[in-house]
């Protein structure tokens, strides 16, 4: 297996955990960071998938994860904003069913 | 408003039963194995478009694949997202004010580090501007630096003065957006396609782009940081 198959396979184990956090618990701000990491678990298998011929890289994956990242922390900063009016407005920074 | 304590019970979290953890990562192995299978059956050579980039890049205006690519060949995708920035950032605004400013001293340690970094990162983003042509680097990275440059120095209380925050701002805010629009109509009128620049002055045409796109980026990411729209009622 290469190298390139091993950092991808890592990424799809930041990709789960991610998963499993946002999963299980209530807190939004941890759910926030969850879907960061596994949003970083995404960027890591793109990049790590890239090199995959022995001559060059492929640009194209790189180029997605450069805008991709910069998008991501405005996304994050725009979720942590309406998470702080939540919790402002509630009380409690998590969902509640009433 | 409880404004005053937004996040102070962390402990809030209540915990789910077990049985919700053990189904949970259950539900999770089954995916992670299910997305190892996936991508471990994926072609193990596989150059994917670096040939056509290759092929393309003596046209492209500039000798690093990934500044070609993201400012030439798939220049609409870098429009649209320089427009996802903005829209973000207009979300935020859209949600309220800036949070009264509490005026403070920073600590000297703070206060020194952002006096000497904060002209060393100008310098640094310049840098990676300027070397994104042939190297790593370039607006996305460079924007990232100045964005640091601009959260360090919010968090050593500055603030930017009344006069700044309403139209200069907002052309700063603009300005990275609106040359690429601008850049898609020219070479729409001139090559007839949107983004498609001509060979000879590729090169010029890219950094120009890319310094637009570098201050808009890095202002957005540092106003974001705020979490409010700025007003001049913050400081009355």
């Amino acid at each position: 297996m290469s190298t390139a198959f091993a950092f991808a396979l890592v990424g799809v184990g930041l990709f789960a955990l991610g998963l499993f956090a946002l999963m299980v618990y209530v807190h939004l701000l941890r759910k926030i960071i969850a879907i960061n990491v596994m949003g970083s678990g995404v960027f890591m298998i793109l990049v790590a998938l890239a090199k995959r011929s022995a001559e060059a890289t492929d640009p194209i994956p790189h180029a997605m994860v450069i805008t991709g990242i910069v998008v991501a922390v405005s996304a994050t900063a725009l979720a942590l904003t309406l998470m702080l009016k939540l919790t402002a407005a509630s009380g409690r920074a998590r969902f509640t069913d009433d | 408003m409880m404004h005053n304590k937004p996040l102070d019970n962390i402990s809030d979290d209540y915990r789910p039963a077990a049985m919700v953890y053990l189904l949970s990562a259950l539900a999770v192995m089954t995916v992670a194995a299910l997305l190892a299978y996936v991508v471990l059956s994926l072609p193990p050579v596989a150059p994917g478009l670096t040939g056509h980039v290759a092929a393309q890049m003596g046209q492209s205006g500039v000798s690093n694949p990934v500044t070609a690519v993201l400012l030439n060949f798939r220049g609409y995708d870098t429009l649209l997202e320089m427009v996802v920035l903005l829209v973000a950032l207009l979300g935020v605004w859209a949600l309220g004010d800036v949070a009264r400013h509490h005026e403070t001293a920073p600590g000297p340690v703070l206060d020194t580090l952002a006096r000497v970094l904060t002209p060393l990162l100008i310098l640094v983003a310049a840098y990676l501007l300027w070397v994104g042509a042939h190297a790593p680097g370039g607006a996305f990275q460079a924007g990232s630096v100045l964005g640091a440059a601009g959260v360090l120095l919010l968090l050593t209380g500055w603030r930017p003065r009344i006069a700044l925050i309403d139209l200069p701002l907002r052309l700063i805010l603009i300005i990275g957006p609106a040359a690429f629009v601008a850049m898609a109509a020219i070479t729409l009128l001139i090559e007839g396609q949107l983004l498609t620049y001509p060979v000879m002055q590729a090169g010029t045409l890219i950094l120009i782009l890319e310094t637009m796109a570098m201050l808009s980026i890095g202002v957005t990411l540092a106003a974001l940081f705020l979490g409010g729209q700025p007003r001049d009622i913050q400081n009355k």
